[in-house]
């Protein structure tokens, strides 16, 4: 399969993946490798930072992972970007998944103080990935100030929902000069393979994979979407046939000239 | 900047790849919903030809969806015919022995009069590219003295530097055309034999300055003759493409000027049929539904009046081509001949006849 590049880092599987809710770390650790997946976000909040023998970060120990901190928990700018230092400091890596959600109900990403946590991180030499609503001029103001990627969500947080978001989805992904990772909501390998016909660089899964019968099967089964809607994409998808309204010709007067 | 993206193409490969396109591209690239670069290819590729009539459907469609029926109006203003540059098809080239003429503050103010007149709210002013009498700081005075007669200023000049725009931008100037005449590297140079624009990389990323010095609106296209004009096309719309998605903020206009018979005289090396700029209107409108597209008066007038539905959004009228044209001297040197020769108000009836709105003001320099 090609490969995605972003930032520094070159990739060749376009599924990256979560941490969070999975049954026992053991069962996290199969998953994600069987899923193929060398992104895979940690939230800060869940690893215990002075501690080098981390549970969550013990079982993520392969090469085949890059980590990838998110700011989860954060409700402000300020406060994000603490926890980004923070991670930089205990986990080596200046990659950080920006999430401010103030709102605990539906975690709704705050667009205010992502872009500004954003513009300040960039600055101090993090690798940016925003996760943001579905907003296309968002997107190209988080592309302005430097972020390496958009991770746009597909629905709410957790809802297994899939692409609710389409259309404005659609608009990011015609408009963005750096990769698009469609994140939350994708609960099922289709809407996976939808993201990536549609010319998605990149999906996050997390619950989808986290809280199936068999997470391990699973995990593989979005691999293989992933890699499907790619291939796809980079094929073409043929289109269901538009046919132009019959009116009465517009270029017969190219016979008189 | 566009130029690290132009050198990564070379022109004979993309004008072989669009020359090999086929019927079943061009009802792939018909058939989506959105189309990129390669539907482009498509579209105007000879292959396209036999679907004229359905892509001008499409591009009506589209057109009327979201521009609605509506067709905007502006009309150019010469300020000087001096010029430094040798350009082998414009009657301003530096050897082209004519008597120059560049417009006072008062006659400045005299064509300003004249054409708001007309009922024009838009005005593109043009020169040639003389700096020593119409550098930056003429121009900044022109636009200083035209801005209480119009809503919308735009320009056609030498390529400057982005403080200079920027500079202009704070006096008033809204919009700026840049054509790169033609893509080809070498007969670029062949066309632009002296004076500064000759530097081929200054002129691609001129609208790059533009961009960053935040202007509304930048204005791209090539002359239609010096060159394939399919090749050409396609490079265009790949430099509309790129600026679409650094300066989104910028609005764009592309137009789609045909080499037109001049004192001096060059031959077009390549001749464009009226049925194959219909086949790259329609292309265009296809492949951007946001870009604006823009008519001049040298087409024919039936030409005209039929292209109102294809996709065109904007028109000039009643233009003249040459300094003072409007009132001040009607008979001084013309840039290049007209062929639609009716007046701005008998051109309003026509798209009026069609069921169209003219729109005459479509800005505010309040908003600026
Ligand atoms: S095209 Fe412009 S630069 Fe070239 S000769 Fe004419 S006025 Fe001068």
């Amino acid at each position: 399969m090609d490969q995605l590049v972003i930032a520094d880092k070159t990739f060749n599987s376009r599924l990256f993946t979560g941490t969070g809710k999975f049954m026992s770390n053991e069962l996290m650790e199969q998953s994600l490798l069987a899923s193929g997946s060398e992104l895979v976000t940690v939230a800060l909040k869940r690893v215990d930072v002075d501690n080098p023998e981390d549970d969550v970060l013990a079982h993520l120990k392969h090469d085949q992972f890059n980590l990838l901190p998110n700011t989860s928990g954060a409700r402000t700018a300020k406060e994000a970007v603490f926890a980004a230092q923070l991670a930089r400091e205990a986990l080596g890596t200046n990659w950080v998944k920006l999430e401010i959600h103030p709102d605990p109900k539906y975690l709704m990403p705050d667009p205010i103080e992502t872009l500004q946590a954003a513009e300040e991180m960039v600055k101090q030499g993090f690798v940016v990935l925003p996760y943001i609503h579905a907003d296309p001029v968002l997107c190209k103001r988080l592309e302005d100030v430097g972020c390496a990627a958009v991770m746009p969500l597909g629905a709410p947080i957790g809802s297994n929902k899939g692409l609710k978001t389409l259309d404005f989805l659609e608009i990011i992904i015609e408009q963005s000069n750096v990769p698009v990772v469609v994140d939350a909501g994708i609960g099922a390998p289709s809407h996976a393979a939808h993201a990536m016909e549609l010319g998605a660089d990149a999906v996050l899964v997390n619950t989808a994979i986290a809280v199936a019968g068999d997470p391990v099967a699973m995990g593989k089964a979005f691999g293989q979407a992933v890699e499907a809607g790619r291939a796809a994409h980079l094929a073409q998808v043929a289109q269901p046939r538009v046919t132009a309204e019959a009116s009465s010709p517009l270029t017969g007067f190219l016979n008189q000239l | 900047m566009y130029q690290d993206l132009f050198y990564q193409h070379n022109w004979d490969d993309v004008k072989a790849s669009i020359y090999s396109k086929t019927a079943h591209d061009v009802e792939r690239a018909l058939g989506k919903e959105k189309r990129t670069l390669e539907d482009f290819k498509a579209l105007i590729s000879p292959a396209a030809a036999p679907y004229l009539e359905q892509m001008a459907q499409l591009s009506h469609q589209l057109t009327k969806k979201r521009f609605g029926n509506t067709i905007q109006m502006y009309t150019p203003m010469y300020l000087s015919n001096e010029c430094q540059n040798i350009c082998t098809y414009c009657g301003f080239s530096l050897d082209n022995k004519v008597r120059r003429r560049t417009l006072s503050d008062e006659e400045i103010i005299r064509e300003a009069e004249a054409i708001r007149g007309m009922g024009f709210e838009h005005i593109l002013l043009v020169t040639g590219e003389a700096n020593r009498t119409v550098g930056v700081q003429y121009i900044k005075k022109a636009i200083e003295l035209v801005k209480p007669y119009f809503s919308h200023i735009a320009m056609e000049v030498q390529p400057m530097d982005q403080d200079e725009y920027e500079e202009l931008i704070e006096a008033g100037l809204n919009t700026v055309l840049v054509y790169q005449e033609t893509y080809h590297k070498e007969d670029y140079k062949k066309h632009h034999p002296k004076g500064k624009k000759s530097n081929f990389d200054y002129r691609v990323d001129t609208p790059d300055r533009l961009g960053k010095a935040g202007i509304h609106k930048i204005g791209l296209g090539v002359l239609i003759g010096l060159e394939d004009w399919r090749t050409d096309s396609f490079f265009t719309a790949a430099h509309l493409d790129y600026l679409e998605r650094t300066y989104w903020q910028t609005k764009y206009s592309i137009s789609f000027p045909r080499l037109r018979p001049f004192s001096g005289g060059l031959e077009p090396k390549v001749e464009m049929t009226d049925r194959e700029l219909v086949q790259l209107i329609c292309a265009y409108r296809l492949f951007d539904e946001e870009v604006e597209l823009s008519l001049s008066t040298r087409e024919h007038p039936i030409f005209r009046d039929n292209i109102i539905k294809l996709g065109i959004t904007s028109a000039s009228a009643g233009s003249k081509t040459n300094p003072g044209g409007y009132v001040v001297e009607p008979e001084s040197l013309e840039q290049f001949e007209i062929s639609d020769e009716r007046s701005a108000e008998e051109f309003a009836e026509m798209v009026k006849s069609q069921g169209y709105e003219v729109v005459w003001k479509d800005w505010d320099l309040a908003l600026q």
